[in-house]
């Protein structure tokens, strides 16, 4: 097919960033979690989906999308807190499948608690007035919405950046991801610790899932899909790296983007085929500690 | 030694619980239901359709439409008293899975009759299961394959609408208008691939020039990445041939991408239960073709019976066009059931055969050759004002009235004379 000029590919490149900052957003809560936690939260794209339906929610209330923005992470990372509290935490220490298998099932129980509480179709979700339409970025047109994520990205990843470096809490979290028998010895109730760090995971899960909803509107399946891609992005990153989930997320985009452009039939494909090659040469993708998993 | 017993004491408990689960959910299942029913002897219809996944909401409301049709027959008094009965299977958009839910339909459930299926390659194997038991399958949804000799069988009939006929009624309308630099994003299966060969076929006598055609997997979320390449194509007109979820999603980010701005959308097929789902802004505008839509009821006096009883037992609602279908797949078997006096296979299919009938949208007939109901093709564009009630979702912009030119003939699909 002809037309592929400079502007294309960097255009193409950019689409492929936007759609990375999608990944990174669901996969650093999914890479947080087990790394604090080990636990692998298969619920993941349930509490996504979650976020998605309380926006909803809340626009039915009458509710405006900025409130969106804060009501949702707080209501879902609040969810996510019980969760932890009364189902995951019994389940410490007993091997990494027990809270797997927990949140497996969890998330089928969610996804059809939200069936019957909203029906099985879905629902429109109107892009915020303020962000519709496209604007000129220099190489072409892009929508101002997916631009307003890229930012939304990059505010949460800050944010959690200087929580978890500049805060003594923040530091609480990393000696507990350390060696939680240690912090736990100095006197520091590392149970607590857990739940906040499950609770900031799902807060942005939910988080993701609102800011996902204007792009593909609302339906209870559609955490299922994102949770498979953006476990390529956790592995590929090393399980547990926060870092490596945001470098991993990008690159995935922009793999797809690139794959999209000169061969679209292989764009789902080449996501899978990053994953083997970087297993092969680095198994434990980019950032991730080594035995982690055992 | 008594952990050795308590062991094995554990395992005779899970034992237990596991024979009583069974049990239970044997007890509660449709399967037991329907085998109490089958002692009266109901006229049994299979309706495998893809009730979960991306179509799931065109699917439900084939599954209402189609009970329409059941509870009219059995309301008349049935054939001869003998009442009617559906049994819905969700096939899950799955060629595999259909195959199998449909053979134990067959063989299970003893249906007459097969009714169903919401995917171009999911009939197929719907009807290679019961071309092969002999059973009547009647298709209610797109494909131009099922016509042709090869997948054929005098078991097959086609109640909806084909890509051919489809894309050439839209192609016809907006080739004439828009432009002739057309670019197409299509989704990776048969469906697909039939509407653009149907455009591409009527494109001819207009002239167009295929920009080219991006396709994308069934089920695909996120469109951005293959957004920029259209648009960088700058058509007159953009084709979009998908269907379901990824319309939806589709045209919403086609429409963030400001592609509207420059370029007609048009689509083959614009589904009700799609645009309801996604809402006024993202189909704002695109045109594409239909086998029904309500408000034909001010021409159609069989619309109006349709839509009333329709809203009769479904609180008020309207249907759309995938639960037209149901219905008319439903309808025709049965009617033809009621003229043949006989749930007999051959008898049914030369009442079919003969079937000149009008039940929803107009009059239609079943062509002989290939079992294709020839019928109107309606052009429909999107609305987002004025609109009377919520169903009020689009305007009938142009008709083509039931013609056997539209369709491919007899001899072109591989039928003997």
């Amino acid at each position: 097919m002809a037309g592929l000029s400079l502007d294309l590919i960097a255009l193409q490149l950019f689409a492929g960033l936007a759609l990375g900052a999608i990944y990174v957003l669901f996969a650093i809560g999914l890479s947080l979690i087990f790394g604090m936690l080990t636990v692998v939260n298969f619920a993941h794209g349930a509490f996504y989906m979650v976020g998605a339906y309380a926006g909803l929610y809340i626009l039915m209330l009458g509710g405006n999308f900025w409130i969106c923005l804060l009501a949702v992470p707080l209501a879902v990372g609040l969810f996510g807190m019980l969760v932890e509290r009364f189902l995951i935490r019994r389940l410490y220490g007993r091997g990494i499948d027990y809270p797997l298998l927990l949140t497996f099932g969890l998330s089928y129980v969610m996804v059809e608690l939200v069936r019957l509480a909203f029906g099985k179709t879905g629902y429109p979700f109107d892009t915020p007035d303020l962000l519709q339409g496209a604007v000129n970025i220099g190489v072409g047109y892009f929508p101002l919405y997916r631009l307003f994520v890229i930012g939304a990205t990059a505010a949460v990843l800050l944010g959690l950046w200087l929580f978890l470096e500049k805060t003594s809490f923040g530091l609480i979290i990393r000696a507990g991801a350390r060696d939680p028998q240690i912090v736990r010895v100095l006197g520091v109730d590392i149970s607590n610790v857990w739940l906040i760090v499950f609770g900031i995971g799902t807060a942005i899960a939910g988080f993701a899932g609102l800011l996902a909803a204007p792009l593909q509107g609302v339906i209870p399946e559609m955490g299922s899909t994102i949770l498979a891609e953006a476990f390529v992005v956790t592995v590929v990153g090393g399980m547990g790296s926060i870092g490596g989930a945001v470098l991993a997320g990008l690159l995935v985009g922009i793999v797809v983007s690139m794959s999209s452009l000169f061969a679209p039939e292989m764009a789902k494909v080449s996501i899978f085929a990053l994953m083997a090659i970087v297993l092969i040469v680095r198994p434990q993708g980019f950032f991730g500690r080594a035995g982690l998993m055992s | 030694m008594r952990s050795e017993v308590s062991k094995s004491r554990s395992i005779s408990r899970r034992r237990l619980l596991a024979t009583v689960g069974a049990g239970a959910v044997t007890a509660a299942s449709p399967f037991r239901i329907n085998l109490v029913k089958a002692e009266e002897a109901n006229i049994k219809i299979g309706f495998p359709v893809p009730l979960t996944g991306p179509y799931g909401t065109e699917a439900q409301d084939q599954v209402r439409a189609a009970q329409l049709a059941v509870a009219q027959f059995n309301e008349a008094g049935g054939l001869n008293g003998r009442k009617a009965e559906l049994v819905v299977r969700d096939d899950k958009l799955n060629p595999g899975e259909a195959a199998t839910r449909t053979l134990e339909l067959v063989e299970k459930e003893k249906v007459n009759f097969v009714v169903g299926s919401l995917s171009a390659a999911v009939q197929l194997a719907i009807n290679n299961v019961t071309k092969e038991r002999g059973i009547i399958f009647n298709s209610i949804s797109q494909s131009d394959a099922i016509n042709e000799a090869a997948d054929f069988s005098r078991f097959t009939f086609h109640e909806a609408l084909n890509p051919h006929m489809t894309s050439g009624a839209v192609g016809r309308y907006a080739f004439s208008k828009f432009g002739k630099r057309v670019a197409f994003l299509t989704a990776d299966y048969a469906y697909g691939h039939e509407m653009v060969r149907g455009f591409l076929e009527v494109g001819k006598a207009f002239n167009i020039e295929n920009l080219g055609d991006i396709r994308h997997p069934l089920g695909t979320t996120d469109f951005s990445t293959l957004l920029p390449r259209i648009l960088a194509l700058k058509p007159d007109i953009l084709c979009i041939s998908n269907f379901g979820r990824d319309q939806q999603i589709a045209l919403r980010q086609a429409t963030d991408f400001g592609i509207k701005k420059t370029t007609q959308i048009i689509a083959p097929l614009l589904s009700h239960a799609s645009r309801v789902a996604a809402g006024p802004q993202a189909f704002e505008g695109v045109i594409g073709g239909c086998s029904f839509y309500w408000g034909i009821e001010d021409k159609f006096a069989s619309t109006k019976a349709f839509n009333d009883a329709f809203r009769k037992m479904y609180d008020g609602k309207l249907p759309t066009d995938y639960g037209a279908l149901g219905y008319g797949g439903v309808r025709t078997v049965l009617s033809a059931v009621k003229n043949a006096g006989s749930v007999d296979t051959d008898k049914v299919i030369t009442a079919l055969e003969a079937l000149k009938y009008d039940y929803y949208k107009g009059p239609q007939y079943y062509r002989k050759c290939d079992h294709q109901s020839v019928q109107s093709v309606l052009v429909i564009r999107s609305k987002s004002k004025d609109q009377r009630n919520e169903s009020d979702v689009f305007e009938v912009i142009s008709t083509e009235e039931p013609d056997e030119a539209h369709l491919r003939s007899c001899a072109e699909l591989g039928h003997k004379a």
